[in-house]
């Protein structure tokens, strides 16, 4: 699973004049290539400031993969029964291995694995805002399991069709096991909304919990979003943020309804004349804030992350002892 | 059949299973890379299915299901030997441990596939396929750490000296060997001692290890008769925290 990508404006506006650095003939011939639909290859020639995007929008993706596993993971000592342990262990076992293709994707662009999580435990790199909030019952790991994996869904297949290889043919692999997540989650969420009061009770306090970042997921609204028009151009980014939270809405909203489980807004309604949903804007500086490592579990998540990689630190030295050279991963 | 003879074996290696499986769990997120994060959590998949196929059968003899059996006893009616219910410690005290216990498992697993009790030879041989890759990943880490460098080295025959007194007691002999014996159902945990010992000796020794005096070899009990550490009780509580909080539901 996997949230839209952080850009920070600050950086995007630069973008311009970093590209004043670059052969004009090679970059018409890359922009070109890109408006044919062709995929770039991690030995092609590419601008600076493209690989430095992608690094960042990979890497982030690869994290939030991780740190994701975090909030589900402690469901999976406490589900209930065979079959929801089963299925819990080897959906966040997918989700480790989403990062795992993701590092090896971003790692094409010249970036290491190491340097990436070390990134991601000094809190210099980004991951998705969703996993700093607690997962409080086990009815928060089956909205996480259901809308969480649906939005990334809905991100990751537009990516897909994006300008990189490695990363596209990672995100065609990613998506097919993301789709039984998703079946999965819906599965939890139906059982727990057509089971007893006590359950439909825990289901509607954690949608209650999860709406707020839910539609922040997407990232902000494109009305104060930072200018990414040469994203768009490059197929990095490949659909807005609120066209994706459109999507989400429109595909999802009505299935929620359906469990006779309610929204906590009273605003959403879908206008029939525009054919656009209509919404409580979501509070974007509590986005902004938790992202810059001020919601409830930003601390907590870096901390159990940073603990692991020092307890692992041995293995992977030992790892290193007989080995000569390093290998590109085949992505 | 003896069936309070067969019901005892069930129990106690379904047991084992639903407990290491559980501890296996918890590396989820927590690996020291990602490949034996995905690592673990697949033997724990594996491990939860044959202990679930296990409670399948003993449900069959007439016992509860198996998600009842698993998520609604206290820990002292479990019969796990004591050293799968040890906390996961560092990935060393794991690794030892998965090394040790699998090689017991496989070996179980290849004795249950002749068993005269049908409904166990057929399970064990479908687990045993399984088995066979927890072993071969065992023995490529305890091989490779154990010889890597000075702190993997020391880390590791500590690691076994922890873990050796335990791991006899997964072979603590039940109220019915003569009978299992007998009956062809099992050979014994005696025979199964034995043979693990003419296994796993030769492949610690060859990874640089030293095995722990036999003076000094002192099984731990009482698990198979449902004495446990406190660690248990605290794991069986969280297992079947959200289960217990309506057992009648459907989760």
């Amino acid at each position: 699973m996997y949230g839209n990508a952080y850009i920070d404006p600050n950086e995007v506006n630069k973008t311009h004049s970093v590209l004043a650095d670059e052969d004009p003939k090679l970059l018409a011939e890359f922009e070109a290539r890109i408006e044919r639909g062709e995929k770039i290859e991690p030995k092609d020639w590419m601008p600076k400031e493209y690989r430095k995007q992608l690094i960042r929008m990979i890497e982030q993706h690869g994290h939030s993969e991780i740190i994701g596993a975090l909030p589900e993971g402690t469901w999976i000592t406490r589900a209930p029964g065979f079959k929801r342990k089963l299925a819990l262990m080897a959906k966040v076992q997918d989700e480790v291995g989403h990062a795992q293709l993701l590092y090896s994707a971003a790692e094409t662009l010249g970036k290491s694995r190491e340097a990436m999580i070390n990134d991601l435990i000094t809190g210099k790199s980004k991951y998705s805002n969703v996993f700093n909030y607690p997962a409080f019952t086990w009815a928060d790991a089956c909205i996480i399991a259901w809308l969480i994996d649906a939005g990334a869904i809905i991100n990751q297949v537009a990516n897909a069709k994006g300008s990189y290889g490695p990363y596209c043919r990672a995100l065609d692999r990613i998506c097919t096991e993301e789709s039984f997540h998703l079946k999965y989650g819906h599965d939890n969420v139906v059982t727990l909304a057509t089971g007893t009061p006590v359950q439909r009770k825990m289901v509607q306090e954690a949608l209650n919990r999860w709406w707020p970042p839910i539609m922040h997921f997407f990232g902000p609204s494109d009305k104060i979003s930072s200018h990414t028009e040469i994203l768009m151009k490059w197929k990095v980014k490949m659909a807005t943020n609120d066209d994706m939270r459109q999507q989400f809405l429109n595909m999802y909203v009505p299935k929620i309804w359906d469990l006779g489980l309610t929204v906590p807004d009273a605003n959403l309604k879908k206008n029939e004349t525009t054919g656009k949903w209509e919404y409580t804007e979501p509070d974007w500086d509590e986005f902004k804030r938790v992202i810059n490592g001020g919601g409830p579990c930003n601390a907590e998540r870096l901390a159990v992350r940073r603990n692991a990689e020092e307890r692992g630190r041995w293995v992977r030295e030992a790892l290193k002892a007989g080995q000569t050279a390093y290998v590109v991963p085949f992505a | 059949m003896n069936v309070a003879a067969i019901k005892e074996l069930l129990y106690k290696v379904a047991d084992d299973q639903l407990v290491i499986g559980h501890r296996n769990s918890e590396w989820t997120g927590l690996g020291p890379i990602l490949e034996e994060d995905i690592a673990f959590s697949s033997m724990a998949q594996d491990k939860l299915g044959h202990a679930q196929g296990c409670y399948q059968i003993l449900h069959d003899l007439g016992e509860a299901n198996p998600d009842q059996i698993a998520f609604s006893r206290k820990a002292d009616q479990f019969h796990n030997c004591q050293f799968v219910e040890l906390p996961n410690g560092e990935y060393d005290f794991s690794l030892m441990r998965h090394f040790l216990y699998d090689h017991a498992d496989q070996i179980r697993f290849e004795m249950f596939a002749n068993s005269s009790f049908e409904p166990l030879a057929k399970l064990a041989k479908k687990v045993k396929g399984e088995i066979k890759y927890h072993v071969f990943h065992g023995n490529t880490w305890i091989n490779k750490l154990s010889t890597a460098n000075e702190v993997s080295k020391i880390r590791m025959q500590t690691a076994l000296n922890e873990s050796w007194n335990y791991a006899l007691g997964i072979f603590e002999a039940g109220n019915f060997e003569a009978e299992l014996k007998n009956e062809g159902i099992f050979e014994g945990e005696n025979a199964l001692q034995n043979k693990w010992l003419e296994v796993v000796c030769p492949l610690l020794e060859k990874a640089g290890l030293t095995i722990p005096e036999k003076s000094s070899w002192e099984p731990v009990l009482g698990g198979r008769k449902g004495y446990h550490l406190a660690h248990l009780e605290a794991l069986v509580a969280e297992m079947s925290e959200v289960f217990q909080i309506d057992p009648t539901a459907t989760w």
